[in-house]
C-alpha cells in the first residue's frame, strides 16, 4: 500500500498531473478500487486534487456470456431445424431447452427465419431461408470487446432482451493538492515523552481532538452518600458546639428505651409489632443495667406521678423493663447519657449532645420503610432553657441544611412537652413539609434521673434517610440503603453540600 | 397516631361557619391536629375496589350507590381521645376559636332516686375484674349520630382499649333491661343468649368457635379469653345477658335509632383506662341527652361489698404559677392573659391574688394532662406555637466527636482513595446468611437472635460484614470487573461482660471481585490501611519501639480458601482475617467470580497520639 501511495506521489510529482486514475491503477497493476482508498486518503490530507471522471459502458449479463461461443438464442433454434423436412416442436424442445428454446423460437419467427408447417397432421417447424448471420452474437462481442454499438439495437439488447446492462464508475483526474508532499506525515494523537526528547514536537501536526466525547473517568474509590450527608451533618453539629454520644450499641434494655423516657408499658410501641425484642440475650437483669434507687423513682413516676405528675395509674411491671431489645431510637442513648450527667462526679454540667446512627423497627420493607434507619439527634440540657430556645436553636441547625422558613406544629410523644413537629416551606414543591419532630423532655423523665428542677432539656430528631433521599432524588429508599443499591448510584453521585 | 374520618359538612354545621380546605387544614396546624385527606364514602369505596379488583360487580354498585359527601380525614395526636369523634372536634376547635364556652359535665341530681346497681362477683378477678358503668337519658339519636357513637367505641377500641385487652365498651337500650346488674365470671358452657347479629342461642363456648371460623373482625378478640375457665358475663336482674365482654353484645338490648335511654358498660383488666374510656364515651355524647352534659351514675359494688360511683366526672385541680409557664415558653405572659389562653383550651384556670399562683381546673375530658407541662404547654398552643420569640440557647460548650467515630470518618475516606467503593449495608441479616453461607459455625454464642421478626430477612444481628458485602456483589454481578467495594460499619456480638449481654464491634470489611482472586490487592489494602494508621509490622525496622504492631500468618477460617487465608493480628491478638473466599461460599451467595476479602476490628487500632485507647463504651 505504501508503495502504491509512494508511486502515485512520484508519478505526480513527475507528471504534474494524472489524466486518469484507471488508467494509472492498470499499469501499476492494481485494481482501480484499491487505488480509490489511497486517493482518498491523500485527498484528506489534501495532498492531492481529484477530479471526477465519469464513465459508462454496457456489459454482458451472465444469460449472454453463454451465447458468445454457443451464438444466439435464435441462431441455436435455427441451427437445431433439420434443413428440409424440419423438426416437431417436442423434438426441437428437446434439442434446445429451456429459456433459450422459448426466445429463440419466437425470434427466429419473428426474423422469418422459420415456419410452421401444419399441413401433414402435427405441426413441423421449417427453415425459410437457407443461412442466417447472427447479428445478435455479433453485438455481444462488441459489447464483451468494448467496442460501441449503435444506440438502437443497444437500447433493444438492454431494455428489451436484458442481454446486456448499463455499467457506470468513476476514475479520477489527479493534480497536486495545497499540502502535496512526496511523503506523508501523519499527524500524531498525543503529546509524547519521545517527542520531548527528540524536539520533534515543534514540527509535528497534531491530529483534531474530538471535543464531543467524554474523558475517561478517573479509577478511583467513591463514598456512599448517606454517608457523605452523615459527614455534614456532624460537622454541622459540631461546629454548633455539641459533642457526640457514644451511640456504638444496637442492642438496647427496654428501660433506657421507654421506661426511663416515661413511655408507659402497654404503649403500642412496646408492641411486637413495632420492636425487634431478642431471644438471645433475652434480658438484662434490672440490677446490672439500673440502680436500684433510680428504678424505684422511674417505677412511682410511672405508677403514681411524683415531682407533680400524676403518673399513669398502672401496675409497672419489672420483667418489662427488663427485656432486651434493638433500640428504636437514639434516645435511648441519650437517656443514659442524660442519667450519667446528673449523676457525674462534680454535679450536673450543662451539655449539648448530638448522634447520627442507626435505629430499629420490626417493620415490612417497602419504598418508604426499612427494617433500620438512621436517626439524627442532637439535644441541650441547661438551667432556665425555654421553648423559645428550642425554636431559636432549630432555626439555627435547619438553616444550615438550607431550610431557612420553618413553623411549628403541636403535636403529641410521650416523653416531650411541649412537642413540635417542624415544618419547613419547600420553594419548589410550594408548600409546607414535615422535616423533623422536637420537643422539651418531661419532667417524669428528667426528675427521676436526678437533674435538678431548674434543668431543661431541648431536642430534636430526624432521618437521614429522607433529606438525603430529596438532595440526591431518590424515591426508593431501599435503592439508597441495603446489598441491593446499585453501585453505579454510589459512583455517581455529587458532594454533598449540606452546610456550606 | 389515629385518624378519624367526619363529615365535613357536618362538622362545618357544628362549627358555625364553612371553611376552605386551605382555612380549615390552618386552623387544625395551630391545634396541633392534621387534615390528612379530603375524601368521600364513594371515592374510599372506589380506592378499596381498586385494591380489590377480584370482588368483582356487588362492590362496584355499592361503590356508585355510597355518599358523595365530603369526608375529612383528619389525624388526632395519641393522647387526645375526647377528640375521636366529630362531637369532640367540634367542641375542641369552637371551644378554641372563643365561640363555645367550655361546657360543665356534671352527674344527674340522684335525689330521691337510687343510682342502678352493677354487682361484681368474685370469680371476674380470674379473668377481667373491672367493671365501670354510667347512663345516659333521654339521647337523641339521628342516623348520623348513632354512626358516630359506634365509631367512636371502635376508636377507643383500637387505642386506648388495646384491641379490647385493656378496656371493653358495651352500650344498651336501658329499656329492654332491668336492674340491678351483675358481673360474672362463669364457664362458657353455663352461658347462654343470643348475640348481637345472630337469631339463634349460642352457648359461649360454641360461640368462640364459630367466631373463630366464621368472623373476620371478631376472631382476633377470641384470644383475650378463650384460654381462660369462666368467661365474663354481664346480667341483668332477669338472667338476659347484656354482653360477654369483650367480645359481643346480646341481641337483647341492642341500641337503635330509637333508643332514649343508653347503658353503657366498660370491662377492664386496668381500672384507670376504663375510666377514662367511661368518661370520654359519655362527656363526648351527653351533648344529646336530655340535658345535655349531665350523666346519670350507676353504683358499682365489688365482691368485698365496696360500693364506688361511676362516672367520676370530677374536675382535678392543679396548681402552678405564671412563672413556671413563662419560664418553660420562654415568654413574659401577665397572669390574666395566660387564664384566658387557658380557657381556650377547655382548661379553666383563676388567678390567685398575688397575680402568679394559677388554678387550673382539668375536665373529665383531658386525661392528657398528667403535669404542669401539660398545662403550658396548652399556654404555647393557644398563644400560638409560632408567636413564641426564639432566643439562641446560651449554653456554651466545645463540640467534639466521638474518636470512634472520627477514626471511621478518616479511614474510609484513605480506603475510598486506595480505589474502594463504599457500601452501607444493613446489621439485620437471616440467620444461614451470618452461619451456614459464610460456612461458619454457630456455637450458640455468638450472634444475637430476633425473637419476633417480621420477615426471615432478619433473624439475627451480622457478626461479620462479609455476607452483606457478598450479597451487594451478587446484586451487583453486572459490574465491570473489578469491583472494589468496602464498609466500615458495626458487627454485633453476644458479650457477657457487657451489661446488655452484647456489644457493638467497628469493623472494615473490604472485597475485591475479578476473574482472578485478587489475593494481593486485599492484603496490599491490609498494609495500606496499617500503614495510614501508623502501626508498623511486626518486623519492620523500628517497630520494636512501637507499643503496636501488626502481623499475619496462615489461618484455617472456614469462609476463606485453604491455604491462601491468613489472620491479622494486632500485637498478639487476632483482630481479623484475609485471603480468597471458599468457592463454596461464592456458591451460597450466588457471586460467578473469585472473590478476596479483608475483614478486620477496628477498635484495638482507636487511640490517640500517645497509643491510649479511647474507646468509650456506653454501658460497661
Amino acid at each position: 500500500m505504501a508503495d502504491l501511495e509512494a508511486s502515485l506521489l512520484q508519478a505526480l510529482n513527475a507528471q504534474e498531473c494524472i489524466a486518469d486514475s484507471g488508467e494509472f491503477a492498470k499499469s501499476a497493476g492494481v485494481d482501480h478500487m484499491v487505488l480509490v482508498g489511497t486517493i482518498r486518503s491523500l485527498q484528506a490530507s489534501e495532498m492531492i486534487v481529484a477530479e471526477d471522471i465519469d464513465h459508462f459502458r454496457y456489459a454482458l449479463t451472465e444469460e449472454s456470456q453463454g451465447y458468445l461461443t454457443a451464438g444466439s438464442p435464435e441462431a441455436q433454434v435455427f441451427n437445431a431445424v433439420t434443413p428440409g423436412e424440419g423438426i416437431t416442436l417436442a423434438e426441437l424442445k428437446a434439442k434446445v431447452p429451456g429459456e433459450a428454446g422459448d426466445v429463440g423460437f419466437k425470434q427466429a419467427m419473428q426474423q422469418r427465419w422459420l415456419a410452421l408447417d401444419k399441413a401433414a397432421g402435427e405441426p413441423r417447424v421449417v427453415r425459410k431461408v437457407d443461412s442466417i448471420e447472427d447479428r445478435t452474437q455479433a453485438l455481444l462481442a462488441d459489447v464483451a470487446a468494448g467496442r460501441e454499438i449503435p444506440k438502437a439495437e443497444a437500447d433493444n439488447l438492454a431494455k428489451k432482451r436484458k442481454l446486456i446492462k448499463p455499467e457506470q464508475w468513476k476514475t479520477y483526474k489527479l493534480t497536486k493538492g495545497a499540502k502535496f508532499a512526496l511523503e506523508r506525515k501523519k499527524p500524531a494523537t498525543d503529546l509524547t515523552f519521545d517527542m520531548l526528547a527528540k524536539g520533534t514536537w515543534r514540527t509535528q501536526e497534531f491530529k483534531d481532538y474530538n471535543f464531543n466525547a467524554f474523558g475517561v473517568l478517573p479509577s478511583g474509590g467513591h463514598l456512599h452518600p448517606l454517608l457523605k450527608v452523615r459527614t455534614q451533618f456532624r460537622k454541622i453539629f459540631t461546629q454548633m458546639g455539641f459533642e457526640e454520644m457514644p451511640t456504638n450499641q444496637y442492642v438496647e434494655l427496654s428501660f433506657w428505651n421507654f421506661d426511663a423516657l416515661f413511655q408507659p408499658q402497654q404503649h403500642p410501641a412496646r408492641d411486637a409489632h413495632d420492636t425487634f425484642f431478642l431471644n438471645k440475650p433475652a434480658a438484662t437483669a434490672s440490677d446490672r443495667g439500673v440502680p436500684a434507687d433510680y428504678l424505684q423513682r422511674v417505677q412511682s413516676v410511672h405508677e403514681v406521678g411524683g415531682y407533680g405528675s400524676a403518673g399513669y395509674g398502672y401496675s409497672w411491671k419489672l420483667a418489662e423493663s427488663e427485656k432486651n431489645l434493638l433500640r428504636t431510637h437514639t434516645t435511648a442513648v441519650s437517656s443514659r447519657m442524660l442519667y450519667r450527667l446528673a449523676n457525674q462526679p462534680g454535679g450536673f454540667k450543662p451539655a449539648k449532645y448530638f448522634s447520627i446512627d442507626r435505629v430499629f423497627r420490626n417493620e415490612q420493607v417497602d419504598r418508604t420503610h426499612l427494617a433500620e434507619f438512621h436517626q439524627v439527634e442532637g439535644l441541650i440540657c441547661d438551667r432556665g432553657l425555654t421553648l423559645g430556645d428550642l425554636i431559636g436553636v432549630l432555626n439555627q441547625f435547619f438553616s444550615r441544611l438550607g431550610l431557612k422558613k420553618l413553623r411549628f406544629k403541636p403535636a403529641y410523644n410521650p416523653y416531650t412537652e411541649p412537642s413540635m413537629e417542624i415544618f419547613s416551606y419547600s420553594e419548589q414543591l410550594n408548600k409546607w413539609m414535615e422535616v423533623g419532630n422536637s420537643g422539651m423532655f418531661r419532667p417524669e423523665m428528667l426528675r427521676p434521673m436526678g437533674l435538678p428542677e431548674d434543668v431543661n432539656v431541648i431536642a430534636w430528631g430526624l432521618s437521614l434517610e429522607r433529606p438525603t433521599m430529596i438532595l440526591y432524588g431518590i424515591d426508593n429508599i431501599r435503592d439508597l440503603f441495603g446489598h441491593k443499591v446499585s453501585l453505579s448510584m454510589v459512583r455517581k453521585n455529587p458532594i454533598c453540600r449540606l452546610g456550606l | 397516631m389515629p385518624t378519624v374520618g367526619v363529615n365535613r359538612d357536618k362538622l362545618f354545621e357544628k362549627l358555625g361557619r364553612v371553611y376552605t380546605d386551605e382555612e380549615f387544614d390552618q386552623l387544625c396546624f395551630e391545634y396541633g391536629i392534621e387534615l390528612d385527606d379530603v375524601t368521600s364514602e364513594k371515592e374510599m369505596l372506589r380506592k378499596e375496589l381498586a385494591s380489590a379488583v377480584a370482588k368483582g360487580g356487588d362492590a362496584a354498585a355499592e361503590a356508585a350507590a355510597a355518599s358523595e359527601e365530603v369526608i375529612y380525614k383528619i389525624d388526632i395526636p395519641a393522647n387526645r381521645y375526647d377528640m375521636l369523634c366529630v362531637e369532640g372536634i367540634a367542641r375542641a376547635l369552637n371551644i378554641f376559636r372563643g365561640t363555645q364556652a367550655s361546657p360543665e359535665y356534671r352527674m344527674a341530681d340522684m335525689a330521691g332516686r337510687a343510682p342502678l346497681q352493677m354487682v361484681v362477683k368474685a370469680e371476674t378477678a380470674l379473668v377481667r375484674p373491672f367493671v365501670v358503668c354510667a347512663v345516659l337519658r333521654g339521647v337523641k339519636f339521628d342516623a348520623a349520630r348513632y354512626n358516630s357513637f359506634i365509631d367512636l367505641q371502635d376508636k377507643l377500641h383500637q387505642n386506648l382499649c388495646r384491641q379490647r385487652t385493656l378496656v371493653a365498651i358495651g352500650t344498651h337500650d336501658l329499656a329492654t333491661i332491668k336492674g340491678p346488674f351483675t358481673y360474672e365470671a362463669l364457664p362458657p358452657e353455663d352461658i347462654k343468649f343470643v348475640p348481637l347479629k345472630q337469631t339463634r342461642e349460642f352457648n359461649a363456648k360454641e360461640l368462640m368457635q364459630y367466631y373463630l371460623d366464621n368472623d373476620q373482625k371478631l376472631k382476633k378478640f377470641v384470644p383475650i379469653i378463650h384460654g381462660s375457665v369462666v368467661y365474663p358475663v354481664i346480667y341483668d336482674a332477669n338472667r338476659t345477658v347484656l354482653s360477654l365482654p369483650p367480645i359481643i353484645n346480646g341481641a337483647h338490648s341492642a341500641i337503635s335509632l330509637d333508643t332514649r335511654d343508653v347503658f353503657i358498660e366498660c370491662t377492664a383488666t386496668d381500672l384507670t383506662k376504663a375510666k377514662v374510656v367511661l368518661n370520654t364515651v359519655v362527656t363526648m355524647f351527653a351533648e344529646y341527652a336530655e340535658q345535655p352534659f349531665v350523666v346519670e351514675p350507676v353504683e358499682v359494688v365489688d365482691a368485698f361489698g365496696n360500693k364506688a360511683v361511676y362516672p367520676d366526672l370530677s374536675y382535678r385541680s392543679l396548681t402552678l404559677t405564671t412563672d413556671y409557664v413563662n419560664s418553660l415558653l420562654g415568654l413574659q405572659l401577665p397572669g390574666p392573659d395566660i387564664a384566658q389562653l387557658l380557657n381556650k383550651m377547655q382548661l379553666r384556670a383563676e388567678l390567685g391574688a398575688d397575680g402568679k399562683q394559677l388554678s387550673v381546673r382539668v375536665p373529665p375530658t383531658r386525661s392528657d394532662i398528667l403535669h404542669a407541662c401539660d398545662v403550658a404547654e396548652d399556654v404555647a398552643i393557644a398563644h400560638g406555637y409560632n408567636n413564641i420569640p426564639r432566643r439562641i440557647p446560651p449554653t456554651c460548650t466545645q463540640g467534639r466527636e466521638l474518636p470512634l467515630n472520627q477514626v471511621t470518618e478518616m479511614l474510609r475516606a484513605e480506603v475510598a482513595m486506595a480505589g474502594f467503593t463504599e457500601v452501607l449495608t444493613w446489621a439485620l441479616v437471616s440467620h444461614a446468611e451470618n452461619f451456614d453461607n459464610l460456612r461458619r459455625q454457630d456455637d450458640g454464642a455468638t450472634a444475637v437472635e430476633i425473637g419476633n421478626p417480621a420477615t426471615a430477612e432478619f433473624e439475627v444481628c451480622r457478626t461479620s460484614l462479609l455476607s452483606s458485602a457478598l450479597k451487594t456483589l451478587a446484586a451487583n454481578k453486572d459490574n465491570a470487573l473489578p469491583i472494589k467495594l468496602f464498609e466500615v460499619s458495626d458487627a454485633i456480638m453476644l458479650d457477657s461482660s457487657r451489661s446488655v449481654g452484647a456489644r457493638n464491634e467497628r469493623r472494615l470489611v473490604a472485597v475485591y471481585c475479578a476473574k482472578e482472586s485478587g489475593f494481593e490487592v486485599v492484603h496490599g489494602l491490609l498494609n495500606r490501611v496499617m500503614e495510614v494508621l501508623g502501626v508498623p509490622h511486626k518486623d519492620e525496622p523500628g517497630a520494636a519501639s512501637s507499643p503496636v504492631t501488626y502481623h499475619w500468618s496462615p489461618s484455617s477460617d472456614p469462609a476463606m480458601f485453604p491455604g491462601r487465608q491468613a489472620a491479622v493480628f494486632a500485637g498478639e491478638a487476632q483482630v481479623g482475617v484475609f485471603g480468597i473466599v471458599h468457592p463454596e461460599v461464592l456458591t451460597a451467595f450466588e457471586v460467578p467470580y473469585p472473590v478476596s476479602a479483608l475483614e478486620i476490628n477496628l477498635e484495638p487500632f482507636v487511640f490517640n497520639q500517645m497509643y491510649e485507647s479511647l474507646l468509650e463504651p456506653l454501658s460497661s
